[in-house]
């Protein structure tokens, strides 16, 4: 019997009802994660001595996950996915986790990401690429490439992930799973190795929203440790999923969803788009109202170079502690500089040094007002329009990226300019903080697609019920990756 | 010096010390000899740690800004300072820079100088966090990171004063200033004072108000106490006006120089070109804060009084000289040693008296400060009380008071194990000086022919039947009368 491929309440129930032990759930999930990396390299870490844990009646006692590798784990090896950190076992454990652990949840490894959440690849971790588990010569995205794979491969219910501009919701469109980022801050973010602070959330992938919903509710709370942590006392996600969805208005955005905006369009993007607007034909059945917006294409073409800006910005400043000589693998030179050079000239990939370049670049004297501050204000400029659209809509409803996963051939990471807003919107969820949730809602070639809702700061409830609602009639809900190509 | 005129502007550095804990972080924030004792994972820098704002060194600096007359600001930001150095372990320092305004911005205070009051105009006041203590050795350097993260108050003034007397003066008004208000022991020795001071000259005659006429600005780095502050402007000054003189001056560039202690001279460090660029932003991790006024009314309120408003007190409540009242207020603790002594119930200017002379040069003798000796306040209130009382005389009270020092022993316990107890009856002593005048018939009619030095024979005699406990002045009447009488 499998227990792993099951939802977080069915696993409860079996163990409530003493189906199964956590000891044989750990031993399964342990199984699958060696056969997974065998197959699609999704793991920095095995936790082969995971221990069981009592079951009580919280819903995650008991039940093994998966923890993002960019979060603190106390006295577990925690590298970020980044050659910098490929020794580094942290003293303390990161407040999302301990609140996990606390319910008794049970991590039994640790998931490959792109290097420190900067990538959208998943190939880019210092273990080496993360194949999709549907496809094994495609990309998972990233950055939770690892922690999409495993949940989508059925290793376990769900696993942490982090998202600073779509490592949580994209990653979970290509294996066809959930990701979710609650609002910022409901989530603390102590201990997970910062990319860009403004833009950083911490979020779950799962299989399903109730599980995605079940899982955020035990990660969420205000922390002493965490300033821009709030109180989400008063938010119950799981318990607000259900309710009828009828009279919910939603809206999507015509220069991103209509097809004859594109010039040369694929027949993959065509055939995603189609689907988009099949599923919101069958929302409508739910009750819920859809309407086209239209947007200034210009602010929507700010977006991808908005997050380039600030999120480079950040990342430099945040990576200087990098330095090799209180933590990681000390350089070698005669004083600190030569060794902190070497450290960081032999630990850091070339995707992040160019990242370094652009982050130390717009912040120069010369460059700040141009480049730095005209993004904050362009960022100010889309979260306003987006909260305009909160004014009359529950939720923004739009497709994820061109298509499904793409070719390991083709992961270069650059931006096809056509299709730039399409693959870039998610970022906009970063930008304002707002909750956002990616689920599958189709295939194209055999191949997962996914579409996203993001709504208003601290309407988790309701963006997390209008989700649950659509998940519960496209029929994707608990899908288990099916191997259409093994590369 | 007659030609020219010297424009000094001052950054002082001074950490709050007053707090329980660092500025960012729960790591307790005091002085410790023992390493990295006080550290917690964000004062390292470790992956995922965040900054948590201390509310009280808010309240703290938010006082110093209102003392300085400053501006506070409607929002409370921080910004991120970006650079690599080994004292600083996460690559940047969160400080606050002038745009979003600071804790303070645009203030004044007035300040006494040899006697004259002064003005100077402050720029600006930023709450930030210290950085590590490094030490260098011959093949290595260690770093202790008890210092990283206490909150440091970091004051710019513009260059208004003219001369080192002036900026020392200000220096050591703002210590007494950040002493009273509780905000930090602003010890230099504890390394919590740190000064960068600017440097530059200009013709004598031209008008100060207009910046066209000023001269190169030249920064100073590194002038770690009172003393190198006047030396260092000397020095600068003084090097500057050669530069004039030999016609060079003019193509010196704006720059920043070290001050070197050992060699009581500045070194050139780098060009105004080459200055760092810090890359500034707005702190992410910590979302802006607003100060209500209330709370600024409430801090305003909770001012405790300073040096001048304790001085004034002393003058004219307790009639203290204008000298002794200066010495008392100096320091903070000292004052407080007085406070504390009065509110035993001692005579105002007997405490005063035993302060400002002995007790003060006993503590500055060996170095020490007046909350590590032995007596207490109370202590030197029941001394005083014995004397005044007549119960020892004020020579056993001098030795009574060292030895207490010294020993470590409560002067009431001194007293008593000696037995050192004063004869002040009158008929007791009387009756004894009368036998001694009736015993000395020869000396009593040296005395009436005018010898009058036989008289300290006679003090002599009785205070050697008494043993030296006969009270001094009640001897030297008793005897006069008696004298008088034959």
């Amino acid at each position: 019997m499998e227990y792993m491929t099951k939802g977080i309440l069915e696993i409860h129930r079996a163990l409530k009802n003493k189906e199964v032990t956590s000891k044989e759930l750990i031993e399964e999930s342990l199984e699958k994660t060696h056969k997974l990396q065998e197959e699609c390299n999704a793991f920095v870490t095995i936790l082969d001595d995971a221990k069981p844990s009592e079951v009580n009646d919280n819903f995650l006692s008991g039940i093994p996950y998966g923890i993002k590798d960019n979060y603190s784990t106390k006295g577990i090896l925690s590298t970020g996915s980044s050659n910098t950190l490929k020794d580094y076992v942290p003293f303390f454990t990161a407040t999302a986790i301990s609140n996990l652990e606390s319910k008794g949840a049970v991590a039994v490894n640790k998931t490959v990401m792109d290097e420190f959440g900067m990538g959208g690849t998943g190939t880019t971790g210092h273990t080496g690429i993360v194949k999709n588990p549907w496809d094994h010569s495609r990309m998972c995205a990233g950055s939770s490439a690892g922690s999409a794979c495993a949940v989508a491969a059925g290793v376990y219910p769900y696993a942490t992930g982090s998202d600073t501009g779509d490592s949580i919701r994209k990653p979970a469109a290509f294996c066809g799973i959930v990701g979710y980022k609650p609002t910022y801050g409901m989530i603390s973010r102590y201990g997970l190795f910062p990319f860009a602070s403004s833009l950083d959330h911490c979020g779950v992938l799962s299989r399903s929203v109730e599980d995605a919903a079940i899982v955020v509710d035990n990660m969420k709370g205000i922390d002493k440790n965490d300033m821009t942590s709030w109180d989400s006392k008063d938010i119950h996600l799981y318990e607000s999923l259900g309710k009828s969805v009828k009279g919910k208005k939603l809206c999507y955005i015509k220069e991103i969803c209509d097809i004859n905006m594109y010039k040369n369009p694929s027949e993959e993007l065509k055939l995603h788009l189609e689907n988009f607007h099949k599923v919101l034909e069958k929302c409508k059945s739910l009750g819920i109202e859809i309407e086209e917006v239209s947007v200034d294409q210009t602010l929507l073409n700010t977006v991808a170079s908005v997050y380039v800006v600030i999120s480079c910005a950040e990342a430099t400043s945040n990576m200087s502690n990098l330095t090799g000589i209180i933590f990681g693998p000390r350089g070698e030179g005669n004083n600190y500089i030569e060794m902190m050079k070497d450290y960081r000239t032999h630990g850091f990939s070339p995707l992040i040094k160019r990242r370094f370049v652009i982050g130390s670049y717009v912040l120069q004297a010369q460059n700040k007002d141009r480049y730095f501050h005209n993004a904050q204000r362009a960022r100010r400029l889309i979260v306003d329009k987006w909260k305009e659209l909160f004014e009359s809509y529950d939720a923004v409803i739009l497709p994820v990226s061109s298509g499904p996963a793409k070719s390991l051939d083709k992961n270069d990471d650059t931006l096809d300019e056509s299709t730039t807003v399409l693959e870039e919107h998610l970022q906009i969820g970063n930008f304002g903080g707002f909750p956002s949730i990616t689920i599958p809602d189709g295939f194209i070639d055999g191949m997962p697609v996914g579409l996203n809702i993001t709504g208003k700061c601290y309407d988790d409830e309701n963006v997390l019920n209008i989700a649950y609602n659509i998940e519960s009639i496209l029929g994707y809900k608990n899908q288990i990756a099916k191997e259409v190509n093994n590369g | 010096m007659d030609k020219y005129k010297a424009l000094i502007g001052l950054e002082m550095h001074c950490e709050i010390s007053e707090t329980n804990t660092k500025v960012f972080s729960s790591a307790r924030n005091s002085y410790s000899d023992l390493a990295n004792s006080n550290i917690r994972p964000v004062d390292m820098g470790f992956p995922g740690t965040l900054p948590v704002v201390n509310k009280e060194a808010v309240r703290k600096a938010l006082m110093a800004s209102i003392i300085l007359n400053c501006q506070q600001p409607e929002y409370l930001y921080f910004e991120r300072k970006n650079y690599y150095y080994p004292d600083l372990p996460k690559g940047f320092q969160i400080t606050q820079e002038t745009k979003p305004a600071p804790i303070g911005i645009y203030g004044q205070l007035k300040f006494e100088c040899n006697g004259e009051e002064k003005t100077v105009r402050i720029n600006n006041l930023h709450l930030e966090e210290d950085a590590a203590s490094t030490d260098h050795f011959s093949d290595s350097s260690t770093i202790d990171y008890n210092r990283a993260g206490v909150p440091l108050l970091e004051l710019v003034t513009y260059p208004d004063f003219h001369s080192a007397d002036e900026a020392v003066a200000f220096l050591e008004t703002m210590r007494s200033i950040y002493q009273y208000a509780g905000i930090s022991e602003a010890d230099s020795k504890k390394g919590q004072i740190r000064c960068d001071v600017n440097v530059s000259i200009m013709d004598k005659d031209a008008d100060p108000t207009n910046e066209e006429n000023w001269g190169t600005k030249v920064e100073i780095k590194n002038v770690n106490s009172f003393g190198g502050v006047r030396d260092a402007i000397n020095y600068e000054i003084k090097r500057q006006i050669e530069l004039k003189e030999d016609g060079s001056y003019d193509q010196m560039e704006q720059q920043t120089r070290r001050w070197n202690e050992e060699t009581g001279t500045t070194i050139y460090m780098r060009s105004k070109v080459d200055a760092i660029d810090y890359k500034y932003f707005v702190e992410p991790n910590i979302p802006k804060f607003r100060i209500p006024k209330s709370w600024i009314e409430e801090i305003k309120h909770d001012i405790p009084s300073l040096a001048p408003e304790r001085k004034a007190k002393y003058i004219k409540e307790y009639g203290l000289t204008e000298y002794d009242a200066t010495i008392l207020v100096k320091e903070k603790s000292v004052s407080d040693y007085f406070e504390e002594t009065i509110a035993c119930g001692a005579n105002p200017k007997s405490a005063s008296n035993w302060i400002t002379t002995r007790l003060l040069g006993y503590i500055n003798k060996l170095f020490i400060s007046i909350k590590d000796v032995f007596l207490t306040p109370k202590m030197l209130k029941e001394l005083i009380d014995m004397v005044d009382k007549r119960e020892i005389s004020s020579k056993q009270a001098k030795d009574v008071f060292y030895e207490s020092l010294d020993e470590k022993k409560d002067p009431k316990d001194i007293v008593s194990s000696k037995g050192m107890k004063q004869n002040s009856d009158d008929s007791e002593i009387r009756s004894i000086i009368i036998n001694i005048l009736d015993n000395n018939s020869e000396n009593v009619e040296k005395y009436k022919s005018g010898r009058t030095n036989v008289f300290d024979f006679f003090v002599g005699q009785v205070m050697k039947q008494t043993r030296g406990q006969a009270n001094p002045e009640m001897t030297r009447e008793i005897l006069t009368e008696e004298l008088g009488k034959r």
